[in-house]
Formats: C-alpha cells, sequence, structure tokens
C-alpha cells in the first residue's frame, strides 16, 4: 500500500449517461490514471475517494467511489446524483481538479477457472464492468443485473462487450419476485458447479444474497456500501460486526472498518 | 527557520520537532497515514482515543458531513491499549517523531490504570488525557465539565505515569474554559490541548429522525475554527503551561493564527479527512508561509500582543478579557 498517493488531477471528462427527457442523474467521469505503482495492481472492487477543489471548506469529506474501470490512460467511475456531494461533482467541468486517493479496498475474488456468477443491483454494475474486462477466461463467467431504471442508465454496452447480461427491469412487485427468483436458480446452479458468487447492491439486495448463499453453501463474496468520512480506515464511520467465522479471531464479532477490510467481504464473514 | 518547539511542562518537557501534530481520533494510529506522507515529518502523532479494554463504539450511522465540518458519535471504538502496545507503536516511528497516546476511561482508577500500562513504554512520548468523558460514578458528569473533576483525573494520571508528559484535552462546552485550565495546571498537567468537539446534532426532515443514531454528536471541522482559537487564546491567559491548539486547522495559515493566539503548537483534525496528506503538506508548508506573513520566529508571533492591535473593520471585542 505504500505507493498509494494523494494527487491533484483534471477531470479529463463528465458525462450524463445516456440522458432521457433530459434526466441528468447518472455520469460517466474520466480522470487521468494516476502515476502511482499501485494503478497497475488495481482490482475490480476496489474504490478511490474523490474530492473536487470545488467542495472548498464548506464539504470536508471526499466521497467515495467504486473503480468502474481502469484503461492505459484513463480511470473511470460511474455514479449517480444522490445529495449535494454528488450533485456538485456533476457540476464540475473537464480541467477543474479533484483530489483522489486510491485505489482502496480489497477489491473481488477472481479465480479464472471457477464459474463465476456476477449479480448486480443498481448502481452496484459498476465494479462488474472493469471486472468482465480483466477476467482472464470470460467464458466462465456470468451475471444478472436488477435495475429500477431503464437499461439506457447504466453502463450495460461495456458489459455486454465480453458476457450476455441477463436484465431485470423492476416496475413493481412482481418483477422484483421474478428477479429473485431467477437469483436462486442461478445461485443453486452455481453451488452445483463448485462456484463463486459476487454481489454488489443495495443492502436489501446483499441480504438476500446472503441468505441464498448460506442456503445453498456457495462462496459468495459482497461489496458493501457506506458513508465515508476518509477512505483509509482512520474515520470509523464505515464498520460493520464480523461474524464468528471471521479469520482473525480476536476481532470475531467486533467492528471491522468497510474501508480498510472491505469494501468487498465473504458473505458468511460479516452481519449485515 | 528552526520550526522546533519545546513544550514545556511542570514535570517534564516535550520537545516537538515542529509544532504540527495530529489531533486524536482522525489519524488512526498513525499506521493508516503512512502511504499519503512521512510520518517521521511531522511534530508528533497523536493516536485514536485508547482505553483499558477494547470497545465497540456505537452503532452506525454515527458519522454524518456537516456544513464545514463533521459530526461525530463513534463512541471511542479502539482495540485497547494491549493491543496498541504490542500491535501498533513498534510500528510507529517513535525515534523520530513524538507519539502522544490520547486515553479514555470511565472512572479515576480507569485512568490511573492506563496511565501507569503506558509509563513504562519507551515508545510514548506522553499521554493525552481525554477528559470529554463521562465519569460513570458520578451519574455520568464529564469529567471536563468539572473543575475538581478534571483535576482528579489529571492529578491520577501524573501520579500514575511519572516518566510521561501529561496534556489534557479541554472540552469547549464548558461555561469557562479559563477555569478548567487553571483547575488542571494546579493538578499538575504538563500542557493543554484544546479545543475537543462542540456537541451538536443533526436532523432528517424526511425520515423526521436524528441522523446519527446517538441523536448528539462531536462537531469538527473547519465550522468551529473560531470557536477553538477563542478557547486558545482564553486558556493561553489563564495558564503558564503550555497549550497546543485544535479545531479546524486544515492548512498553515490557520496553523500559524493559533500560533498568534496563544498556542506553542497545533494538531490537524478532519483536515486528514479532506485530503489524507493534509497535516503533511501543512507541516511542509510552514517555512513557506512563515516567510510570506513575516513571521521570523513562532515565540514571536506568539508574543504578538494582538489584543492591543484590533484590526481594522473587524468588528470583535476583545476588551472584554476574563
Amino acid at each position: 500500500m505504500s505507493d498509494v498517493a494523494c494527487c491533484r488531477l483534471p477531470v479529463l471528462g463528465i458525462t450524463p449517461f445516456n440522458p432521457v427527457n433530459g434526466d441528468t442523474r447518472f455520469f460517466v467521469l474520466r480522470l487521468p490514471r494516476p502515476s502511482e505503482p499501485a494503478w497497475w495492481r488495481w482490482r475490480p472492487g476496489q474504490f478511490v475517494m474523490l474530492r473536487p477543489d470545488s467542495f472548498g471548506l464548506e464539504l470536508p469529506w471526499g466521497r467515495p467511489f467504486c473503480i468502474c474501470h481502469v484503461t492505459d490512460g484513463c480511470l473511470i467511475c460511474f455514479f449517480q446524483v444522490l445529495g449535494r456531494g454528488t450533485r456538485r461533482i456533476a457540476a464540475i467541468k473537464p480541467g477543474d481538479m479533484v483530489s483522489l486517493w486510491g485505489p482502496l479496498g480489497n477489491g473481488f475474488a477472481m479465480e479464472a477457472d471457477t464459474p463465476t456468477l456476477l449479480l448486480a443491483g443498481g448502481m452496484g454494475i459498476a465494479p462488474f464492468v472493469g471486472y468482465v474486462n480483466v477476467h482472464p477466461k470470460i467464458w466462465n463467467v456470468t451475471m444478472l443485473f436488477g435495475h429500477r431504471e431503464i437499461q439506457e442508465y447504466y453502463p450495460v454496452n461495456n458489459i455486454n462487450e465480453f458476457i450476455p447480461l441477463d436484465g431485470f427491469l423492476e416496475h413493481g412487485p412482481e418483477d422484483l419476485q421474478l428477479f429473485v427468483d431467477t437469483v436462486h436458480e442461478r445461485m443453486r446452479l452455481c453451488a452445483e458447479q463448485k462456484g463463486l458468487v459476487l454481489a454488489c447492491g443495495p443492502l436489501p439486495f446483499l441480504r438476500t444474497v446472503r441468505d441464498f448463499a448460506r442456503a445453498l453453501k456457495v462462496r459468495t463474496q459482497l461489496s458493501l456500501e457506506s458513508v465515508m468520512a476518509c477512505g483509509v480506515g482512520a474515520c470509523l464511520g464505515c464498520v460493520t460486526k464480523t461474524d464468528q467465522t471471521w479469520p482473525v479471531p480476536e476481532k470475531r464479532g467486533r467492528p471491522v472498518q468497510i474501508c480498510r477490510d472491505g469494501p468487498v467481504f465473504w458473505a458468511d464473514q460479516v452481519v449485515i | 527557520m528552526d520550526l522546533s518547539v519545546t513544550l514545556h511542562g511542570q514535570t517534564h518537557d516535550l520537545v516537538l520537532k515542529n509544532p504540527v501534530l495530529t489531533a486524536s481520533g482522525t489519524f488512526g494510529c498513525g499506521l493508516e497515514f503512512a502511504p499519503y506522507g512521512d510520518l517521521k515529518s511531522l511534530g508528533g502523532i497523536v493516536v485514536k482515543g485508547i482505553s483499558l479494554k477494547p470497545r465497540d463504539g456505537n452503532a452506525c450511522p454515527r458519522i454524518v458531513e456537516t456544513t464545514g465540518g463533521m459530526l461525530n458519535a463513534v463512541g471511542l471504538q479502539n482495540d485497547g491499549v494491549e493491543d496498541f502496545c504490542i500491535a501498533k507503536l513498534p510500528l510507529l516511528p517513535w525515534r523520530e517523531t513524538a507519539v502522544i497516546v490520547n486515553i479514555y476511561a470511565s472512572s479515576v482508577e480507569e485512568f490511573a490504570a492506563l496511565a501507569a500500562r503506558l509509563n513504562g513504554e519507551e515508545g510514548v512520548a506522553a499521554l493525552e488525557v481525554n477528559v470529554s468523558c463521562p465519569n460513570v460514578s458520578c451519574g455520568g458528569v464529564l469529567f471536563g465539565q468539572d473543575p475538581a473533576l478534571a483535576a482528579a483525573v489529571t492529578a491520577a494520571v501524573r501520579k500514575a505515569a511519572p516518566s510521561k508528559h501529561v496534556m489534557v484535552k479541554l472540552s469547549p462546552n464548558v461555561t469557562d474554559i479559563a477555569g478548567i485550565a487553571k483547575s488542571v495546571e494546579g493538578a499538575g498537567a504538563d500542557s493543554i490541548s484544546c479545543i475537543n468537539t462542540l456537541l451538536g446534532m443533526g436532523l432528517d426532515l424526511r425520515s423526521r429522525r436524528p441522523i446519527l443514531v446517538n441523536v448528539v454528536g462531536g462537531l469538527s471541522g473547519p465550522a468551529i475554527k473560531p470557536v477553538a482559537l477563542r478557547c486558545v487564546w482564553q486558556t493561553a491567559l489563564a495558564v503558564r503551561i503550555p497549550v497546543v491548539g485544535v479545531g479546524g486547522i486544515v492548512n498553515s495559515v490557520d496553523a500559524l493564527e493559533f500560533i498568534l493566539a496563544g498556542a506553542h503548537a497545533v494538531q490537524v483534525g478532519t483536515g486528514n479527512f479532506m485530503r489524507p496528506n493534509c497535516a503533511f503538506t501543512l507541516a511542509a508548508n510552514l517555512p513557506a508561509v512563515c516567510a510570506e506573513y513575516g513571521v521570523k520566529s513562532l515565540e514571536a508571533l506568539r508574543n504578538s500582543n494582538f489584543e492591543n492591535a484590533p484590526v481594522q473593520g473587524v468588528c470583535v471585542d476583545l476588551s472584554e478579557r476574563s
């Protein structure tokens, strides 16, 4: 981690994601790829802390952004405007300066020869863009995507380039049930194949996946989201409690930081 | 320019290579920030508050961003003093820079036990006593809000840690901070740091609920800087021991303002969350900013006697000195 640094970078571009009817809540943010060596070893599921100069003294915290993808010259994040921080980030212009530190956290497991099922809910699609880009044997990977907005709001094309994406648009309870039933069925198949399940999305979705993982006994990782002030393990604002299977005995049943010990956890090792 | 500082205490001096420390609770145990700067370049590292036994802290949400600051009700989550001494302290560059351990307890006896445990640790340069915690044997009254209780804790730590510099961190949530400062000085404190967080709260209109599970929490960040400056000024006028300024310091100009107010050193707190290299950058920039503002020495700046020369146009009545 010693080569992770905090740097100031100019924004390369910020683009509303396929706006429909002028709705601009979903954005792609492009930054220059930082030069620190850690960026050559980034892993899908890791995140960055990003704080534009325009926050001034008014908004002290940076914002945690999942890394969507990293190319040779570019760091790409995907975000939705939810509060005053993301609203202000959405208003920045190319050339505006941001402070950025990362890559942070641990990232998802990647086992080339293991059948791997990706489960995304809404914005939880973001880390899987990078995942399918860098997976060495992509034919072993499949994906389900549940979402409440139409697919044009999400970077589905970047996934579809590599694997077929089964999308589930949720209009009502019956749609949600269909998605949940499909998740269960695909996790059951994955369990039979001794596969790996990776999930990212809202907490209720992750709890459902966790319950299925327990019942089906399939190895499953969950990417947890939280409010964070620092992203480096100091503010203690993003903790989750560990379960009795946590690998460090003295930390069992105690809080661990999502930013430092996660954000990706084995489903049976944390209490959510 | 020599930026080294000696905090001349009543029992022990604390020598700092520069006046820039980190504030407890915002810098982890220090190691979290090692990727973002050279820990040895800091004047000192004040580590996250430590208790005798591990503490899990409060339920989440326990932090919230506010305009110009943040509220926290973390509840002093920590892994306990033994874990710190065995697993963390050996990894810190304590031979090159001062490691100051912030200590937290819920009784005078527990403070003494904690101080005694740390007294034998060569790597610990000083103890910072957090008196902004409830005394369970006195119905939860905060030690730092009662001059006698604050003095009792200070005296107990002083006695239990005879080989350490004892710094007492004062709460701003009092009517007369100078009175509390005099009490802890009288009880043997070597220095005072101020201020701890201001008590505040945040509400969510949509849910009609408090944002923090704990309802109330400590406010920190640039928003509290004017309060912190006032408290440092009043404290420095009231006591002879050195004062360390804390509260909303995010750059070198802020730091020098605190020294102008009477502080010997400063602590960077919430600024570490704004950018993880904040304290390192502040320390590195200090000589240049001193030059820019014509500061020949920190001591000269501290003795500027500014209260007799109000800046034109600043509508603050400084005549009501306590």
